[in-house]
């Protein structure tokens, strides 16, 4: 252990304002890194689906259109 | 020889099943290393004799840039092979890839101009190495504009394969030139800290934090090819089986 | 049928491709003649906004007509391929039986004369006007001589991979610019070496490396990109 108290820690020997400026900035990188295509993930899923669930409805539709004729 | 295994590379549905399986470990194992290297930097290594508290930027700086350099080149390297296997999957990495390249790059560019204000006393200095990274910024700020630009998945993927390689003919030019440059303008150059070598108890959460950052780069890849896939293959039969599933 | 196809050899069609790029410069001059006032405008806008200084205007003037210079080249990358393009000639050239990449040489050689040679011969005027230093010009123009070269090369790439795009604008410059670095900095260093009465030589040999790289590993990528942006 390099500090004998939370607020040294927090105080960097002076530099805490540049250290944790760092490291706030890396953690947002990292968090919309790994947040991004998990949410891209979500919305592309929801697309696909939907798209399908309008071809088989337009599918269907057309058989019912047919069976009638 | 058995080129089974290359083919296989080939296959996005293959590369699909497969990085699913991978995926959960590498998210587990990247994110716990970079905890544990970063708790590790900030509070049990050791302090800079010369820098004090403000060297533990370090942890961050040293692992971003890194990356964001080997991020390029891995880049090349699929580009070469999708030029001339003309393997899918070597498209979908470059797209993959470049967003976080750059992200990187800008992380490693902004941790050290942070670390600049401490230790040089501005934030930013033309220094070789980092005009460098600037440099390699423009250049992935290109890759993904092109990429962008061109909507037609399969020409823009072969003309980024071809700026990406153009690119890395170039990376050992401007670096040799940059570096020229800067002892030309700048007969007092700044060197992080004349000491021998990092004490083990230094370098380790280093160590850490690098392994750490390239396995969460590996999975947030995987995830983004994952994405990529999908929207490209999104006519096969196996995408429609698995979005109604 | 053959024999027609025979007749017409690498030098014939080579020169065909010469003539008709002149041509084609010809009826739009106005193209050309732009980028040039561009030039000009540059570095007159560069005094106003900085300082009228002539001792401060002569330590900056290599890197101001520098960046002019390159800035201005980007803006003739737009016409080098975009015509034929729509024309339709491009295909042709892709699908004759000669190397594109010759061809491509050529085509860059004469999109070089066209805008490159004309900013070389107003340049020394607009570095007087910034007060740099009679006896630097020669250097200046030399560096002129063997870096734009390069950089109407490294552009081409730019301006065929984009070729197919609507506007391609900021971007071609955006991927250009990045690589186009090293010339600025071995130009300028070169100029300012003579300035500071030091030996121009290394940075002469080093400009000289990247300008033979250039001619050899440039219309490759060029030709690719072509390729690929007509296959579309």
């Amino acid at each position: 252990m390099n500090f004998e108290s939370f607020d040294s820690f927090i105080n960097m020997g002076g530099h805490g304002l540049y250290v944790w400026l760092s490291y706030g900035v890396g953690l947002c990188v990292f968090v919309i890194a790994l947040t991004a295509p998990l949410m891209k993930r979500k919305s592309i899923i929801k697309e696909l689906s939907q798209l399908q669930r309008r071809k088989q409805r337009s599918l269907s539709s057309n058989e019912n259109s047919t069976g009638i004729t | 020889m058995k080129w089974i295994f290359f083919h296989k590379l080939g296959s996005p549905k293959w590369f699909f099943d497969i990085s699913g399986k991978f995926l959960p470990w590498f998210i587990v194992i990247g994110i716990s290393l970079l905890v544990i290297g970063s708790i590790w930097g900030l509070i049990f290594a050791p302090k800079d004799y010369q820098q004090g508290d403000s060297f533990r930027i370090i942890y961050l700086h040293v692992p971003a840039a890194i990356l964001a350099q080997s991020c390029y080149l891995m880049m090349a390297a699929s580009a070469l092979v999708s030029l001339v296997w003309k393997m899918k999957l070597a498209d979908v990495f470059i797209t993959s890839a470049a967003p976080l390249g750059a992200l990187f790059t800008f992380l490693a560019l902004f941790t050290g101009a942070v670390w600049g204000k401490p230790t040089w006393g501005t934030w930013w200095v033309w220094d070789a190495r980092l005009t460098a990274m600037l440099v390699l910024l423009f250049l992935y700020f290109g890759v993904i504009s092109l990429q962008t630009a061109i909507e037609d998945t399969l020409l823009s993927s072969k003309a980024t394969a071809i700026l990406v390689l153009v690119g890395v003919v170039n990376i050992p030019i401007i670096k040799y030139s940059v570096e020229w440059w800067n002892t030309l303008h700048q007969p007092a150059t700044f060197k992080l800290t004349e000491k021998p070598a990092m004490v083990p108890e230094m370098w380790i959460p280093l160590l850490v934090m690098v392994i750490g950052i390239y396995c969460f780069f590996s999975a947030v890849v995987m995830l983004r090819m994952r994405n990529e896939i999908l929207m490209r293959e999104r006519k096969t039969k196996w995408v429609q089986r698995l979005v109604s599933g | 049928m053959t024999d027609m196809q025979q007749n017409i050899n690498l030098i014939q069609v080579l020169k065909r491709v010469c003539v008709r790029e002149y041509l084609g410069a010809s009826r739009h001059r106005q193209a050309f003649i732009n980028p040039l006032v561009f030039f000009a405008i540059i570095i007159a806008l560069f005094p106003l906004g900085v300082s009228p200084d002539p001792k401060f205007l002569s330590l900056a003037s290599v890197g101001v007509v520098w960046v002019g210079a390159l800035l201005s080249s980007m803006l003739s990358l737009d016409n080098l391929f975009m015509k034929d393009y729509e024309d339709g000639s491009l295909e042709q050239l892709v699908l004759s039986a000669q190397p594109l990449y010759l061809i491509m040489l050529v085509k860059l050689f004469v999109h070089w004369t066209l805008t490159g040679l004309p900013l070389i011969i107003i340049s020394p005027l607009l570095a007087v006007m910034l007060y740099l230093d009679f006896d630097h010009l020669p250097v200046l123009l030399l560096t002129l001589i063997m870096g734009t070269p390069v950089i109407n090369l490294i552009g081409g790439i730019g301006a065929a991979l984009t070729v197919s795009l609507r506007s391609s604008g900021v971007l071609v410059s955006l991927l250009v610019l990045p690589l186009t670095i090293p010339v600025l900095i071995f130009s300028t260093g070169a100029v300012q070496a003579s300035i500071d009465g030091a030996s121009v030589n290394g940075y002469f040999a080093i400009l000289g490396m990247l300008l033979m790289l250039a001619i050899t590993l440039a219309p490759f990528a060029t030709s690719a990109a072509i390729k690929l942006s007509v296959s579309n």
